[in-house]
């Protein structure tokens, strides 16, 4: 199992520790991630809200690489994974942009590298069951919200993965850790996404909106798989409570630290002490 | 609430333009409003994506360049997952941000987060944090902004001092430049 491996840019800096645990509950399970050499920024938000053409050039340039390697590109990041598949489905379905692509990159490509997000490696070269074997350690019942934001799920006929109203991805994998995944209305609900400096008041709002229902259905925890949610609903925690007075000191956790726990890693391997609401309870419960 | 149809400086409004950039039918639109129902930021603009939508039938100009769903919108596609015509509304969205940044030059905080995104991509080939929460400050004023957070990111090491290295940085000017080169032929 061999993969190109997209890390983001945010796995240098904010996200380190999604990467942490990424590479290394790969490497427990006996996946091998190999990072295109010089890859670059995916554009992100900022590119598709700029120029259609950046948008799709700035992914396409990562996707040459993989094509190059001759391997399925895996990221972890949601947004990364968003538009690297958003790339293929633009270039597949546009002439004129894959042209004009390919005189911007200097390269052509056609749309084909296979863009898999770490979940789906996951669930269909590893499988649910040889995860389950591979479980060192229980998450004891932990309660936890499984929260999948925007990016991963929508739209639909391009990410083709999982429900963009109510995906079971996570929640199947949480139970098949010994968790307990918990029904709730805010999987799908947005974060802010990229309005997290720009727009924080609308971050502020949606974040307590999401962390309040956490708290009403009696979550642990809530586990994320995208950088840009982990940063709005961890960092902004203290700004909610100065704010809007609501207290909640709930931690959220990437799906990789929590499978990186059960598998019976370090958390420090895992990144867990880069948590800004520290995950005591999680660790605790787990180990 | 009324809204004036201003026709501002397009004698057959927006939409021929929009529709060409997207590629779009946007006459199937019957307005059934899910997309406004489902918008992240629906209650906090003044014209969500319906009423964007609406405005855009009824022969609007570039005033709707500075409606402010325009620039509040989060991206999060849910518009365009549950529209029953199939409709990419996130794209139309899209489309009006980059007209209104040919038409006017915006200093609306998430265009100047954009702006100082793309140039961290532009020089570095990978978003340099610290460079790029730099120049959005100095585009926006705002400098005391999340200044109680620096401590501890910096200390949980959430935040690179340096900029990455490892990307092709040829590769990625070459295509910032084609872009620019294609801007200024049009």
């Amino acid at each position: 199992m061999k993969f190109a491996y997209f890390p983001g840019c945010s796995a240098e800096s904010t996200a380190r520790d999604m990467h942490a645990s990424t590479v290394a509950v790969a490497k427990t399970l006996g996946i091998d991630l190999v990072e295109p050499e010089g890859w670059s920024c995916c554009g992100a938000t900022a590119a598709h809200q700029t120029d259609p053409v950046l948008s799709v050039s700035l992914p396409a340039a990562n996707l040459v690489l993989a094509q190059q390697m001759q391997m399925d590109m895996v990221a972890s990041c949601a947004a990364c994974f968003n538009r690297l598949k958003m790339a293929n489905h633009k270039i597949q379905s546009d002439r004129t942009l894959c042209k004009q692509v390919a005189e911007a990159v200097g390269r052509d490509y056609d749309g084909q590298v296979k863009v898999r997000h770490i979940l789906e490696v996951l669930y269909e070269e590893v499988g649910l069951d040889a995860i389950k074997a591979a479980v060192k350690r229980s998450l004891n019942g932990l309660k936890v919200a499984c929260y999948y934001g925007c990016l991963m799920v929508r739209p639909q006929e391009v990410m083709k993965f999982d429900d963009p109203e109510n995906p079971t991805s996570l929640d199947r994998l949480v139970e098949v850790m010994g968790g307990e995944p918990l029904d709730w209305p805010h999987k799908v609900e947005c974060c802010g996404g990229g309005l997290a400096m720009s727009r924080t008041d609308v971050v502020l709002k949606l974040t307590d909106s999401i962390l309040k229902m956490a708290q009403d259905v009696g979550a642990d925890c809530i586990t994320v798989s995208c950088p840009m949610c982990q940063v709005n609903l961890d960092l902004r925690q203290k700004d909610i409570k100065k704010q809007m007075g609501h207290d909640y000191g709930m931690p959220i956790i990437y799906i990789t630290q929590l499978l990186g726990l059960s598998l019976g890693l370090a958390p420090n391997d895992l990144g867990l002490n880069k948590l800004i609401v520290t995950p005591n309870n999680v660790i605790e419960a787990v180990i | 609430m009324t809204i004036q149809i201003k026709k501002k400086n397009s004698v057959s409004g927006l939409l021929e333009e929009i529709e060409k950039r997207t590629g779009l039918d946007l006459s199937i639109c019957f307005q059934c409003k899910k997309c406004s129902n489902g918008c992240t930021v629906g209650d906090l603009v003044e014209s969500p994506p319906s009423e964007i939508m609406r405005r855009l039938h009824l022969g609007a100009g570039d005033e709707l360049l500075e409606s402010d769903l325009i620039w509040t919108c989060a991206s999060c596609e849910t518009c365009s997952s549950r529209c029953p015509m199939g409709i990419d509304v996130a794209s139309v969205i899209d489309a009006l941000r980059v007209l209104s940044q040919e038409r006017c030059k915006g200093k609306s905080t998430p265009q100047v987060f954009n702006r100082a995104f793309l140039n961290s991509v532009r020089k570095h080939g990978r978003t340099y944090e610290m460079g790029m929460i730099t120049a959005y400050k100095m585009g926006t004023g705002k400098f005391m902004g999340d200044i109680d957070k620096f401590p501890m990111m910096l200390l949980k090491g959430k935040l690179s001092l340096l900029p990455s290295s490892g990307s092709d940085k040829k590769t990625v000017k070459r295509i910032f430049k084609n872009i620019r080169q294609k801007k200024e032929v049009r």
